[in-house]
This record gives C-alpha cells, sequence and structure tokens, in this order.
C-alpha cells in the first residue's frame, strides 16, 4: 500500500497533525517543541517518595483498577537520578525537609514536583499546633501541581496529572534554548 | 496472679507504695529512690516474673514529671502500671532500667528526647529524634513560635 498525502482539509486541529497515513505507521508534521514536549509528558517517570497514607492512594493508583500505566506513569522508580517526576505524597516534616531538598538537587532536569494531598500542600490537618511538620512542602522545593484531598482519590490524581501534562504541552524547551543562546551572543 | 495478690507481694517489698485498683490494670505509685530495687525484684522473682517492659512514658505535671512503667508477664500473662515521680521540674532526673529490661533504654532515650527528663545509669542518653538544642516538645510550657501556627 502506498502512501497516500493528507489533504490540508483533512488534517485535524490537535496537537500533532498526522499528515498521511499507510500500513505501520504514520507521517506527522510538527515543530521540534512539540515533539520534545510529546515525549516528556507521555513518559513521566515518577519516584516512589511515599511519606505516609496518600502512598497507598498512590499505590491504588499504580494497581490495575485505575493503572496509570495508561498515562506513560507507570516507571516509578526507587533512584531519583532516574526519576523525573517527583510525586509528594504524604507529610513533610522538618527531619524529612532537607532529604526532600537533596532528592530533588538530584533529579536530572527537566523535573517536576507534584503536592498530593493536603499534608504536602499546607501541612493539613497538621498546620496548627505543630513543631513537626513542614507548612506546605512549597516551602523545600518548587511544585507544579497541587491535588487536594485527604488523601485524593485516584481520579483527582489523574486530573492533577492530565494538569501537569497540560502544563509541560505548553513548554518551549529548543526555542527557549535557542534564545538564550542567541543572546548570549 | 490476681491483683490482690499482686498487692500483697508489693506491700511485702516496701511499705511507701500506694496503690490504685479498679482501672483496668493495678496501678502502684513508687518513691523514685527504690523504684529500680523494686522492678528488680519484680523482675525476678519466680511468682510475678514480670519479664517484659511494654510500655515507659512520662507524664508532665505542673511540679513534677511522672515515669509510667507497664510491665507484663509472658509466664502467667499478669499487668501492673509503676509510677514514679522526680523531685521537680527543673532539672528532673530518674534511675533507669535499662539493666533490667534492655528495652527501657530506647523507650527512655524517647522520653528524654521529649520531656527532658535524665535517666541516670543510661549510657546513651542522646536526643533520639530530634536535633541537639531543640527543647522538649512534650512539655506544656513548650513554644516554637518558628514553627508551630497556633491556634
Amino acid at each position: 500500500m502506498g502512501i497516500r498525502k493528507k489533504k490540508l482539509s483533512e488534517i485535524e486541529s490537535n496537537d500533532s497533525p498526522i499528515i498521511s497515513t499507510h500500513e505501520g505507521g504514520s507521517i506527522v508534521l510538527a515543530n521540534l517543541d512539540a515533539m520534545i514536549d510529546w515525549a516528556r509528558r507521555n513518559s513521566l517517570w515518577p519516584l516512589t517518595f511515599g511519606t505516609r497514607c496518600c502512598a497507598i492512594e498512590f499505590m491504588a493508583v499504580g494497581a490495575s483498577r485505575h493503572d496509570f500505566s495508561r498515562f506513560g506513569n507507570e516507571v516509578a522508580r526507587a533512584s531519583v537520578r532516574q526519576a523525573d517526576l517527583i510525586i509528594i505524597s504524604g507529610t513533610i516534616n522538618y527531619k524529612m525537609a532537607p532529604v526532600l531538598k537533596r532528592l530533588y538537587d538530584q533529579m536530572p532536569d527537566p523535573k517536576y514536583v507534584m503536592a498530593m494531598g493536603a499534608c504536602a500542600t499546607t501541612g493539613g490537618p497538621f498546620y496548627y499546633n505543630s513543631y513537626a511538620v513542614v507548612k506546605g512542602a512549597d516551602h523545600v522545593i518548587p511544585v507544579d501541581v497541587y491535588i487536594p484531598g485527604c488523601p485524593p482519590r485516584p481520579e483527582a490524581y489523574f486530573y492533577g496529572l492530565l494538569q501537569l501534562q497540560k502544563k509541560i504541552t505548553k513548554e518551549r524547551y529548543y526555542t527557549d534554548k535557542k534564545r538564550k543562546k542567541a543572546e548570549k551572543e | 496472679m490476681t491483683n490482690e495478690e499482686l498487692k500483697q507481694v508489693i506491700n511485702l517489698l516496701t511499705s511507701e507504695a500506694i496503690i490504685k485498683d479498679g482501672a483496668q490494670y493495678l496501678e502502684v505509685t513508687l518513691p523514685a529512690a527504690g523504684l529500680r530495687d523494686i522492678c528488680f525484684k519484680l523482675k525476678n522473682n519466680a511468682e510475678t516474673a514480670f519479664d517484659y517492659l511494654f510500655c515507659l512514658t512520662g507524664v508532665d505535671y505542673p511540679t513534677y514529671f511522672e515515669i509510667v512503667y507497664h510491665l507484663d508477664s509472658t509466664v502467667y500473662k499478669h499487668v501492673i502500671v509503676l509510677k514514679a515521680r522526680t523531685e521537680n521540674r527543673e532539672n528532673p532526673f530518674i534511675d533507669t532500667v535499662g539493666d533490667i529490661w534492655p528495652t527501657a533504654y530506647s523507650h527512655e532515650r524517647e522520653v528524654h528526647d521529649l520531656l527532658g527528663v535524665t535517666f541516670n545509669n543510661n549510657p546513651d542518653m542522646r536526643r533520639l529524634f530530634l536535633e541537639d538544642g531543640w527543647g522538649f516538645p512534650l512539655r506544656k510550657d513548650y513554644f516554637d513560635p518558628i514553627r508551630i501556627v497556633e491556634r
């Protein structure tokens, strides 16, 4: 079967228009930024960083009923050097904060952070009268997406994940790099 | 042993015990000075055989600290609660029972960490969870203006 070039009117208005299809694959027309974003957002490898009960919900998200591998999110890594997303699933206390900072520093770029649950967002039920709990993980590292809930349901987790993917879609990695290089020269 | 029999044993060992019955366990308040000695006898007496210290905690009172020992016998399945008070609240100290039940060493470190009670003869009287110079957060008068949001 030969390659059939699509007419312009047949191209659907999505991020990566398929200009032609043939047996075994398609030809997609896109710029390099869209290509990089597509690769990044569909292969977010999370770090297994469960500090409290939200980690149970995170396990439920990973199990067969909800199955986050549908979003390319399934390769939970034990080492932060192989991950590009920290999901802070649980309370961060003052003893854990330096560890979290260090993990974030060790993570290779591009890196993203999701604060899962009330504790990681604001300190949650431990906000008042606690000497040990950090009042939100964003006091320690920058957070991209906050997921409310105590703990959030898997559906809320997926909504947060889709928000993060949407955020990554808007990045312009290659253009920014070129612009910075030009500014330097 | 029943609680009545335990009471008789305690009364034989010391005359200074204040015994309270009626709650879940038999509660015996003892002077701090003789506590270690009585613990040793309760463990090594074949009739009582309190060979398991399952809880060691501290309580903050306005003028003193109270250390509470929950003892259990894995042989006879009876339980007793011993309580001892420190002399004051400014410089609280009490003898360790870690040489009788080694588990007490880490329990005592926790009480030391959170309440600031010093246990004499405990060889490892460092902080357990918190950093040095933190203060003692389970004391009623503890306040940390930086970390605590009060309500």
